[in-house]
């Protein structure tokens, strides 16, 4: 089937840009009248290709589950790969709304991509479910009836950590965290929590995004000795990361908590360095949700590996719209309603039902987990239905 | 910062130099003597990782996956010079960045195929695992200085290869004219298959040993690319010992730039390199 | 370098008459398309006046293209459209400028050295826009609203209506070509291509080549910003990445593409390149690995690029022929 759609987008686009010198361009596209048009813009090259292929995965296995239909609808999917590059978003996203006339556009994980990404929807007013990226804006000042977002806000995972490592005492703290929004709004989530409970955030460092050179950080950590630190990190960087901190011996004098990014799709690669590490986020091993058992054995089934948080943000984001097209008869034309159905919706997801807020961030439990045999081993829950505050957003 | 903190900057400068070093070694060899600027040298030591990953996955032990993977290294690099390579030396520098340029696309994708776009770590042997305990709150582990101590040794063992042995001379020899040392009698051919293959292999190499502290994933070879060119920029295109120093002033640049000046860390190393180019426009050393 | 003589037939009347029309057949996507080629067009113009013509190859051309997409937004006020006729040469003059502090640097070097001295120091711009607050960092910054030209109280054109940008990129690209046109039979385009022969005569018969150097790069950083320009407002978003050795590396493979020292090559190339993108993308998830493919075929069977492909064939049937184009 993958083969069949790609070898026919192949065409269409051969023909249009072919044709359109010498013939007129538009009437070569004939529109499958049924089908509902899936845009996933999402990486499948670079660094975060494994989070693209998560995402999708989980998203089909919700079409899957619905016998291949959201709402009563078939499904088509236009996919196209954004390479985590922001340079290229405004034209990716256009590739999807202008050249597929795509009916939703799901994407992605880079928050500089989906910021673009966002202007791109707002402008042309086409609905978007976003399954990743945590930038605070899109479901703050950049807000709008037709964005939406399955997955968090960098807020809420390090307020709920700012709100833990007061309770457990500590009174001292470093942050580090690379250099770009995403990380500066983890640490000022966390940063507001913390320091609103008493305690008090000594020095935050930052270091250039995609830098992994960490031991003149550590060296600076191990001098100001600290209470605890906490860090935003993910990826590459995240397992490089835990293992320098675990090898420079700080581990055992300074606790370590992060966002739950720092270990999430990495205990692999992290090794006995990562073990009793805590962390926050909205998804945890060893959750008591019949939801999430059936999920993660489906997931398993059809893709042959274990799904992870990523997974479960595209599992949402086409439980999402299917709610919302349930809510209009699988009519995507009745634009208002069908907002009003996903807004009203609660979803019954594998990390726990939530609702969305009035900003259409997921209302939803943050988890504290503690590394455990290469698992996020659920410890407490942190923040009961934690809502982003949305700051900016008039709506 | 007091003196001792000073004193563990400095040392993991110095650390950070060395590696440096090791990955930018190659890059300056294949640059200064086959005038070839390679822009997939980056993936050259993306792949080392990898295989280290794979080997030792496969063998158990980092060692064995460090002997096959320089094996297989040369191999790769004198299949490359000799499919691609070898027939674009007559051609202008510009064939060669492209021929590379479009090498990293093909590497990085290969990768992507092959061994997929997870993240991976790769344990540190038993051996080298411990670490020296420094101040009161921070250690430093043995492995790093166990790295920075074959960086040491790979550097004087290619001083005296270029310096000291036959191969070295005629290597010298080649780079400066092609067309005269053949005239000699000396296959120039082989001299460059060689020089290539034992540039990629340091690469792969530096990419195997730093492995198991940087752990391997996906575009891991872009990022030493670029400051491994400004690493033979600084010390001088071909010139061994101009990348050791140049790989240690960037260290130094580096690790004091994010102490002192971390809202400008990234620069710190640009502006050096600047700052030498306005001083000397081909780099602190010319030459072998 | 004197290209072989040959019959010339002039396609370029053809080519603007269908560009002119395209628009009034074409969907909105391949408008855009088409504007981006055009963009991409007048950049690899630039470049080639560099590097097919003066001989210099520049490895880091992305950064005169992208400090003049980073000047439109800076200078545009943040809820008003700006006036085109400041920022339009403000950009080309932040271009301009820009390549002439570096050119004033890379110029001392030669051969290889240029190439990765310009790479290096495009890095070292890329790092101004990444690691320091002025343009946003990492993250970009945004274009809320694109320039326009008013008179007034009239808006006589203005930048955020597709078809009027579309109409005024075909403009610029006309006038970019023309200029270059004329500059290359200007007395400083023959001393350029006296450079790209042979610099050392050029040097004895006492020539300024520094200087004649100096206005070339300049020329072309200045141009390169022109269609940095045209890019900012295209997509109203500007990052980092635009100014990345990756950039430079794609206008320097549109040259190459095209086949390098013709102007009309630079946009085959250009034209090429974004199609080919456009191909593969759709085509696989591993796409980036069939772009290398063409790149490493295109160095080593088809060093012309794809202009000599008629003469090459020509060649292989006729035999003989002029192999290397």
């Amino acid at each position: 089937m993958e083969q069949g759609f790609n070898r026919r987008r192949f065409l269409l686009s051969t023909a249009g840009i072919a044709g359109g010198l010498a013939l007129p361009g538009a009437p070569l596209f004939a529109q499958s009248a049924n089908k509902i048009r899936v845009g996933l813009m999402l990486p499948y090259t670079g660094t975060y290709a494994a989070l693209g292929n998560a995402i999708t995965n989980g998203f089909k296995l919700a079409v899957e589950q619905g016998g291949g239909k959201l709402g009563g609808r078939e499904i088509e999917y236009f996919t196209v790969d954004d390479e985590s590059d922001a340079a290229k978003a405004p034209e990716n996203a256009n590739k999807l709304i202008k050249r597929d006339n795509v009916d939703v556009l799901i994407g992605t994980v880079h928050s500089g991509v989906a910021l673009a990404m966002t202007r791109v929807a707002r402008e042309t007013k086409t609905l978007l479910i976003i399954p990743n990226a945590g930038a605070d804006e899109i479901t703050g000042p950049l807000c709008a009836p037709n964005i939406f977002r399955t997955s968090f806000s960098a807020w809420q995972p390090a307020y709920a950590m700012g709100q833990v490592m007061a309770e457990r005492k500590h009174k001292n703290v470093v942050t580090l965290s690379w250099k770009y929004s995403f990380g500066e709004q983890s640490v000022a989530g966390f940063k507001e929590a913390f320091e609103k409970a008493g305690g008090k955030v000594v020095k935050e460092m930052y270091l250039p995004f995609p830098n992994v050179e960490f031991q003149p950080y550590l060296t600076e950590i191990a001098a100001l000795k600290p209470d605890a630190v906490f860090v935003f990190f993910a990826g590459g960087g995240a397992v490089k990361f835990v293992k320098d901190y675990d090898a420079a011996g700080l581990k055992k004098t300074i606790p370590l908590y992060g966002s739950g990014f720092l270990t999430d799709g990495t205990l692999e690669a992290q090794g006995d360095s990562a073990e009793g590490i805590l962390t926050t986020l909205h998804y945890a091993d060893g959750l008591d949700i019949a939801k999430d058992k059936a999920f993660r054995t489906a997931y398993a089934m059809a893709f042959k590996m274990q799904p992870d948080v990523y997974a479960v943000q595209g599992y949402d984001a086409a439980q999402l719209f299917a709610a919302g097209l349930a809510g209009v008869g699988g009519d995507v034309t009745k634009r208002e309603a069908l907002i009003a159905a996903m807004e009203k919706a609660t979803v019954d997801s594998p990390r726990g039902r939530f609702t969305l807020s009035k900003a259409h961030n997921p209302v939803q439990d943050i988890y504290l987990r503690k590394v455990e045999a290469k698992q996020n081993k659920l410890v407490s829950v942190a923040a009961k239905a934690l809502a982003d505050p949305a700051r900016g957003c008039r709506m | 910062m007091d003196f001792s903190t000073f004193l563990i900057q400095l040392l993991n400068s110095l650390q950070y130099g060395l590696l440096l070093f090791l990955v930018a070694s190659g890059l300056t060899l294949i640059f200064g003597i086959m005038g070839i600027i390679n822009l997939a040298h980056g993936s050259f030591y993306m792949m080392g990782a990898y295989m280290a990953f794979s080997l030792t996955a496969l063998s158990g032990n980092l060692l064995v996956a460090i002997v096959v993977g320089i094996a297989l290294s040369v191999l790769i690099g004198f299949l490359l010079e000799w499919a691609l390579f070898s027939r674009l030396y007559k051609r202008d520098h510009l064939d060669q960045v492209l021929l590379t340029y479009g090498l990293i696309l093909i590497f990085e994708e290969l990768r992507s195929l092959i061994v997929g776009d997870d993240v991976h770590g790769v344990p540190i042997p038993e051996l080298l695992s411990a670490s020296i305990q420094l101040s009161e709150t921070l250690s430093y582990p043995v492995y790093r200085l166990f790295m920075s101590a074959v960086c040491i040794l790979l550097a004087i063992v290619m001083y005296w290869l270029i310096r000291y042995t036959r191969l070295g001379m005629m290597i010298r020899a080649g780079s400066s004219n092609r067309e005269m040392v053949q005239a000699l009698g000396i296959n120039i051919d082989l001299i460059y298959r060689i020089v290539f293959g034992l540039g990629v292999t340091l690469a792969a190499f530096a990419g195997m040993l730093a492995a198991p502290v940087s752990s391997v994933y996906p575009g891991m070879g872009n990022q030493v690319l670029i400051i491994c060119f400004v690493v033979v920029v600084i010390g001088g295109v071909g010139s061994v010992w101009g990348a050791l120093v140049a790989a240690l002033l960037i260290g130094l640049a580096d690790t004091f730039g994010k102490v002192i000046a971390p809202d400008y860390a990234g620069l710190a190393v640009y502006v050096l390199m600047a700052a030498v180019l306005l001083w000397r426009p081909e780099g602190i050393f010319r030459r072998i | 370098m004197p290209l072989p003589a040959r019959k010339k037939r002039n396609y370029l009347p053809l080519v603007l008459l269908v560009l002119a029309l395209f628009p009034m057949f074409g969907s909105g996507y391949y408008n855009e398309l088409i504007a981006k080629i055009m963009i991409m067009t007048i950049f690899a113009m630039s470049l080639d006046l560099l590097v097919g013509f003066t001989g210099l190859v520049s490895f880091g051309h992305a950064a005169f293209f992208g400090v003049a997409a980073y000047s439109v937004v800076l200078l545009s006020p943040k809820y008003d459209p700006a006036n085109l006729w400041l920022v339009l040469p403000a950009a080309v003059f932040t271009g301009a400028a820009v390549a002439f502090v570096v050119g004033l640097f890379v110029l001392r070097t030669k051969g290889i050295y240029f190439i990765m001295v310009t790479l290096a120091f495009a890095q070292m711009i890329y790092f101004v826009f990444h690691d320091t607050p002025l343009g946003g960092g990492s993250d970009g910054a945004f274009l809320n609203v694109k320039p326009e030209l008013r008179i007034g109280e009239t808006v006589l054109l203005d930048l955020n209506e597709p078809m009027q940008f579309y109409y005024i990129v075909l403009a610029f690209l006309v006038v970019a070509y023309v200029f270059l046109r004329v500059l290359l039979r200007s007395p400083l385009g023959h001393a350029l291509a006296g450079i790209r022969s042979n610099e050392h005569r050029m040097l004895s018969l006492g020539f300024p080549v520094f200087l004649y150097k100096l206005a070339g790069f300049v020329t072309a950083g200045g141009i390169a910003g022109l269609a940095g320009f045209f890019s900012a407002c295209q997509y109203g978003f500007v990052t980092p990445e635009i100014l990345s050795w990756h950039q430079s590396g794609n206008v320097l493979l549109m040259v190459i593409l095209g086949g390098m020292g013709t102007l009309n090559g630079a946009a085959i190339g250009a034209f090429a390149f974004v199609v080919l993108q456009e191909l593969f993308s759709a085509l696989t998830k591993h796409w980036q690995l069939l772009m290398g493919a063409v790149i490493v075929t295109v160095v080593m069977v088809l060093p012309g690029g794809l202009s000599s492909l008629p003469q090459r064939l020509k060649g292989l049937l006729i035999g003989g022929g002029n192999r290397n184009g």
